[in-house]
């Protein structure tokens, strides 16, 4: 027997950069475009629609996701920071200082993924998570310094067409620098980029 | 993409309920996959049923020394859990070859699993395509199929599986645990995986309706000294054009025990027994593991242009296994 | 009050690093992009594309898709407005590819077909999807090849340029290379998706878009809908990248249609996939470079054959056979473009038209005849440095390309360099080096400019310029504080609005150099007025330029940027895998106006070359005629991994004739990138690779051997 048609549309709440918005959406809708069509937040960029640039990375529950790939409705409960949460009134996040500071960017467009991801990347590093580029990812392995090369890898799901992947690397090395009580720098004051070779 | 119901559930016997109840249902993990092909109208549910908040996201050891992971663990809590990194290095390492920081923290255990092939005749509705729509044919065959199967394919269907945690946990002898209406059962990796055979559009052994709960990793010391390798068209964020998983335990120059899977090379993760026979018991020199790399790629039938995975794979066999064993005299 | 320029000492600001002045909006997410304008009342168009690459549409059945949810109207060729496809623009006549909807043929699969628009995108999206488009299908020929029997020289009498007897000079040289390079289709991939959203405004055409040129865009639309320009009205405040592929394309001609008819305003997106169907592309190549040289490596016979794709409706020719024209002399000298027409789309003008895929295969061709003449590559070029234009004879502006590989050579550490191939190994790893030459055209073009000065102290600059990314907003902050010799905090820069009158575009590395020229010109006549003494009245005094006279009568030269490209790769010859280590370019660009900026567009060209060696490559199926995986997971472009520490660095180099002395830079760090990667894997492996991307599979299966070469 065929099940009784359920709506397709649900009025939710989401909770975004502090704020609790209520909307009725389309279950269609992505987080992506509820944030940009409905909510008028339109600093989370659509590169790709499908997953394939990062172009929309925000921080769901505080981890960084792809907006595109994640339904609104689905995002109910969750706490949603987007770039426009990310500065603290008008004093930006060091995050975006340095992208600021060292052009960590060109046409701008995958930049507030950009900083979105380096911000959970810092913070991922920072709570002991391994990557593709840790050399020994068992935990008697102790945690590995932010180098370059991880830093590449750990960003590497937010392309920049223009290019601005060296300057973009320098600025979280330098903000991954500045969070970091001294002792536990990952090296120079001029980040990691000079450090070695890639491979 | 069609207008769809979406149900939030949170208990796994509700879910089971819920989806038995319409055929057109599917289950809503990460929605990585899911989503992304509703957008590109491979897949057309009229109902969504969001398992993200089932209670399904611990990983726990067993008593025996193994490992149980829950269906909604996501990528990311798996390659970052002490007792994976610590008794399963190379799955946490396959885990984090995969896919993008951002995906991996959305991305589901039990999704991954399910994933689909990437395969662009697949994911192109105006194309033909038999895991799609059924006897529609294969253009991969006649077309591009540079990054297509080499082992298990048939002339129906010559689509590779993406997944670089099944083939980590198909060396691990994994087993996939589901709940039905009828009650629970498992199965185990080898058997998870249906042949393609003239019927590539039926993936899984799961019985219709099924909602993957977990896995469970059997304990294997074996799996402690163990690595994932992926080799793809750019350094990251890119899928395999062939992976390898691989762990070996070499007592005084003798093969005791080695695990071999093979990732981007079948529709499913590739378990290389053969290599494994070949190696049991023998030495633990380049020469065995090049001839142990024959022996499974001897089945290997390959299209114009993707011959070289032969090459590639025996390449990575051997690499691999030199390295393991190298590290094991050190 | 009383308005003062250049009276305290103010530091010259060109020449200086300078953050983005739209910086802080870019970090913040405020800087708003095309599709991201609120507009009241909006509607949301969708594309429809052709799913055949050759046929006629029999029907467009759209009455079952105009009564869906939202639905508000399709339009397709048998009722869109009739537009005009015979006028000319900037570059002729337009593509039909975006008079859209005037005719029932399909000459490439991913042709526009209809417009589905509706209330919102997701109802628009559906209903797209479910639109049956019936076509009678005829059979199509996409297949490029070098000996494909449709291949013929263009009309265009720049297309072949020939002196001396190139088979007689072969024939004696002492040393010949002879080889075949080929590169695939390569898109532009940028980030931002083409978005524009259009309105009738009080009987004006406002169409907010996202180009590399606002004027060029209206002045198309306005022949198009036979309008007044004055009637038309297009901005793009901040655009998400163009490289070529953001002129007029379908989504604004598709905008204008539906909010004629509907009366509301109407935005529309372009998919990534439509984006790889409809928006341009770089035509695969195949060419054959035929070198001779004398005992000391001089050149006596230098042949290049470049033959590329267009579509059967259009005609764009990736002039790779160009490059040598400006760059290596020889008794015999044969440079030719040649096309074939294929049911594929039009391609069109991607970063480096013609340089980026010509000096592949040239400077691949020069290493080879290095290697064969027991010559360091630096050396072999050093000996082939031309005192004039090869094929015009004139003289260079200025030329300092072996400046550039001397000054690379030295912070490279290439003199340490052991030319034998294939002799570094580390781990896994085979190491090489190589490195190539670069150049680009160096051009301006006429543009207008007022500049304001305001009541309260400040100026106002408006310019029809636009910044995709190059910092061309910030570059012309700088420019117009140092002519106003004011701070450039003082200086408030309006562009890319098409109101602010012609202009020259975004394009070949003209951009900042042309409109800088129109900045100094106006900011210098509005010197003199205010020197004239008075009050600034509320509405300012204005003075405006033009630069049309002072460009036409510039010295016919051969004006070009040049530059040395380095690299270091790591190869493992067992997986195929290539790697970058290191990349370093030395450039000879004109004067650079804000270092900051500057290196990061030269180093994002050098990324560019990076990918377009190691990733890139659209694939078409024969059978079908369209792509496989046309999106950023088929198409590859470099990801932060794949990209090393590369360094970037200049020899002083303005040029002559320029009031700023700009040369442009927004292309020539892509050119010979490519190449020095190419080289650099043969130092590694001993084995050339002739074709692009060097993929694992060709790496894999040429092995380490010499004989191994990738020739097919």
């Amino acid at each position: 027997m065929a099940p009784a048609p359920s709506p397709t549309y649900s009025a939710i709440t989401l909770n975004i950069n502090g704020e609790k918005h209520t909307l009725p959406v389309d279950h269609r809708t992505t987080l992506l475009d509820a944030l940009r069509e409905r909510l008028d937040l339109t600093g989370t960029k659509k590169g790709c629609d499908q997953g394939q640039c990062g172009a929309c990375t925000v921080l769901i529950d505080g981890r960084r996701a792809v907006s595109c790939l994640q339904l609104a409705v689905a995002a109910e409960g969750r706490v949603i920071t987007t770039i426009e949460g990310v500065a603290e009134g008008e004093d930006l996040h060091p995050v975006q200082q340095a992208f600021l500071d060292l052009d960590g960017y060109q046409c701008g467009y995958c930049t507030p993924g950009q900083i979105c991801s380096a911000i959970a990347v810092i913070e991922e590093h920072a709570a002991g998570w391994p990557s593709a580029a840790t050399q020994d990812v068992r935990p008697e392995a102790g945690v590995q310094p932010l180098t370059a090369e991880e830093i590449r890898e750990r960003m590497s799901g937010n392309l920049c067409r223009c290019g601005a992947y060296v300057s973009i690397v320098e600025a979280v090395a330098q903000a991954a620098e500045a969070a970091q009580p001294p002792s536990g720098g990952s090296g120079d004051g001029n980040g990691a980029t000079e450090a070695e070779a890639a491979v | 993409m069609r207008e769809f119901g979406y149900e939030r559930v949170h208990d796994v016997s509700g879910a089971v309920a819920l989806l038995g109840a319409d055929p057109d249902a599917r289950y809503l993990g990460g929605g990585t996959n899911l989503v992304d092909l509703m957008k590109t109208g491979v897949e057309r549910p009229a109902r969504l049923i969001d398992v993200r908040d089932l209670p399904l996201d611990q990983i726990e050891a067993t008593p025996d020394g193994g490992l149980r992971i829950g269906a909604t663990v996501t990528n990311s809590d798996l390659a970052a859990h002490p007792d994976v990194r610590s008794r399963y290095p190379g799955l946490a390492q396959a885990v984090l070859a995969g896919a993008s920081g951002q995906l991996r923290n959305m991305a589901t255990v039990g999704g991954n699993l399910l994933q689909r092939t990437r395969c662009g005749y697949f994911t192109d509705t105006a194309k033909p395509c038999n895991k799609r729509v059924p006897g529609s044919g294969c253009p991969a065959i006649e077309g591009e199929h540079h990054n297509h199967a080499i082992l298990g394919a048939s002339e129906h269907c010559v689509a590779t599986h993406p997944s670089d945690m099944g083939v980590a946990l198909t060396a691990f002898d994994a087993v996939v645990h589901y709940e039905t209406a009828d009650g629970p059962g498992e199965l185990p990796f080898a058997e998870f995986y249906l042949p393609v055979g003239d019927t590539p559009h039926l993936e899984t052994a799961l019985p219709p309706g099924a909602l993957i709960t977990g896995i469970t990793l059997p304990p294997a010391p074996v799996a402690a000294h163990s690595r994932y390798r992926k080799v793809r068209e750019r350094a990251s964020y890119a899928f395999a054009i062939g992976s390898i998983a691989g762990a070996l335990d070499v007592r005084d120059g003798v093969v005791h025990e080695v695990r071999l899977a093979f990732g981007a090379v079948a529709s499913r993760p590739w378990r290389a027994h053969a290599a494994e026979r070949a190696l049991t018991g023998g030495p633990a020199t380049g020469e065995a593991f090049a001839a142990a790399a024959d022996a499974e790629l001897a089945a290997a039938e390959t299209l114009p242009h993707n011959g070289y995975k032969v090459t590639l794979m025996r390449n990575l066999v051997v690499a691999m296994l030199t390295e393991l064993s190298e590290e094991a005299v050190r | 009050m009383t308005t003062t320029t250049g009276t305290a000492a103010v530091t010259p600001s060109v020449g200086t690093a300078h953050t983005r002045v739209e910086g802080r909006e870019k970090v913040t997410g405020a800087a708003r992009y095309a599709g991201e304008i609120p507009f009241a009342d909006l509607a949301h168009g969708w594309l429809v594309v052709s799913t055949i690459a050759r046929g006629r549409i029999r029907a467009v059945e759209s009455a079952p898709v105009e009564a869906m949810p939202g639905v508000l109207t399709v339009l397709h060729h048998g009722n869109a407005p009739q537009v005009d496809g015979e006028y000319v623009g900037l570059l002729g006549k337009p593509d039909p590819t975006v008079t859209l909807f005037q005719t029932d043929r399909v000459p490439f699969a991913g042709w526009p077909v209809a417009l589905v628009v509706a209330e919102t995108p997701e109802q628009a999206r559906e209903a797209a999807e479910a639109l049956v488009v019936r076509y009678d299908e005829e059979p199509h020929d996409v297949a490029f090849s070098a000996a494909h029997p449709g291949a013929r020289k263009p009309e265009d009498p720049s297309a072949e340029t020939e002196k001396g007897d190139l088979a007689a000079e072969l024939a004696a040289a002492a040393t010949v290379v002879d080889a075949e390079y080929t590169t695939p289709e390569e898109h532009h991939a940028m980030m931002e998706p083409h978005a524009a959203t259009a309105r009738w405004d009080g009987g004006r055409l406002e169409v907010v878009d996202s180009n590399q040129g606002s004027m060029w865009v209206a002045d198309e639309l306005a022949k198009m809908f036979s309008l007044d320009l004055g009637s038309v009205r297009v901005l793009s405040e901040h655009v998400g990248g163009g490289f070529g592929s953001k002129g007029l394309r379908p989504h604004q001609v598709a905008a204008v249609m539906a909010t004629t008819v509907l009366h509301r305003p109407v935005r529309v997106v372009l998919t990534r996939r439509q984006m790889f169907s409809i928006t341009g592309y770089r035509s695969p190549t195949v060419q054959r470079v035929r070198l001779g040289a004398d005992a000391e490596g001089r050149l006596s016979a230098f042949g290049h054959e470049a033959l590329s794709l267009t579509s059967t409706v259009h005609q764009f020719i990736e002039r790779s056979a160009d490059y040598g024209r400006a760059m290596y002399d020889a008794d015999a000298h044969h440079t030719v473009n040649r096309v074939v027409a294929l049911d594929v789309p039009t391609p069109t003008f991607v970063r480096a038209p013609g340089e980026a895929p010509g000096s592949f295969a040239l400077e691949s061709a020069l290493d080879e005849l290095a290697e064969k003449c027991g010559l360091d590559p630096i050396a072999l070029r050093a000996r082939n440095e031309p005192e004039a234009g090869p094929v015009s004879g004139l003289p260079y502006s200025t030329r300092r390309v072996i400046d550039c590989f001397e000054e690379g050579a030295r912070r490279f550490g290439w003199a340490d360099r052991d030319p034998r191939p294939g002799l570094r190994r580390e781990g896994r790893w085979l190491l090489g080096t190589g490195t190539a030459a670069a150049t680009f055209p160096s051009n301006a073009m006429p543009s207008t400019a007022a500049v304001t000065a305001e009541a309260d102290g400040t100026f106002t600059v408006r310019i029809t310029a636009a910044d995709i990314g190059t910092g061309a907003r910030t570059a012309l902050t700088q420019i117009a504080a140092d002519a106003l010799e004011v701070e450039p905090s003082r200086i408030h820069m309006r562009i890319a609005d098409s109101d602010f009158g012609q202009a020259m575009i975004a394009g070949g590395s003209m951009g900042t150099r042309s409109w800088a020229w129109a900045v100094t010109s106006a900011a210098k006549e509005l010197r003199e007025q205010l020197a004239l003494g008075g009050a600034i009245p509320e509405q300012g005094i204005t003075a405006r330029s033009n630069t049309a006279e002072a460009i036409g009568a510039l010295a016919q030269k051969e004006r070009h940027s040049f530059g040395a490209q380095f690299a270091e790769v790591a190869v493992d010859t067992a997986t195929g895998e290539v790697r970058v280590r290191r990349m370093l370019g030395i450039f000879a660009a004109g004067r650079i106006v804000n270092p900051l900026t500057a290196r990061s567009q030269l180093r994002g060209g050098m990324v560019w070359g990076l990918s377009m060696a190691l990733h890139e490559e659209a694939i078409r199926d024969r059978a079908f005629g369209s792509h496989v995986g046309p999106d950023l997971a088929g198409y590859h472009v470099a990801a932060h991994a794949d990209v090393p520490p590369i360094e970037v660095g200049w020899v002083d180099d303005p040029d002559p004739d320029d009031p700023v002395g700009i040369k442009g830079i927004g292309e020539v760090g892509i050119v010979g990138a490519a190449a020095a990667i190419a080289n650099a894997v043969w130092h590694a492996t001993g084995v050339r690779h002739r074709h692009l991307p060097i993929r694992p599979d060709r790496v894999l299966l040429a092995g380490t051997a010499p004989g191994g070469d990738v020739d097919a």
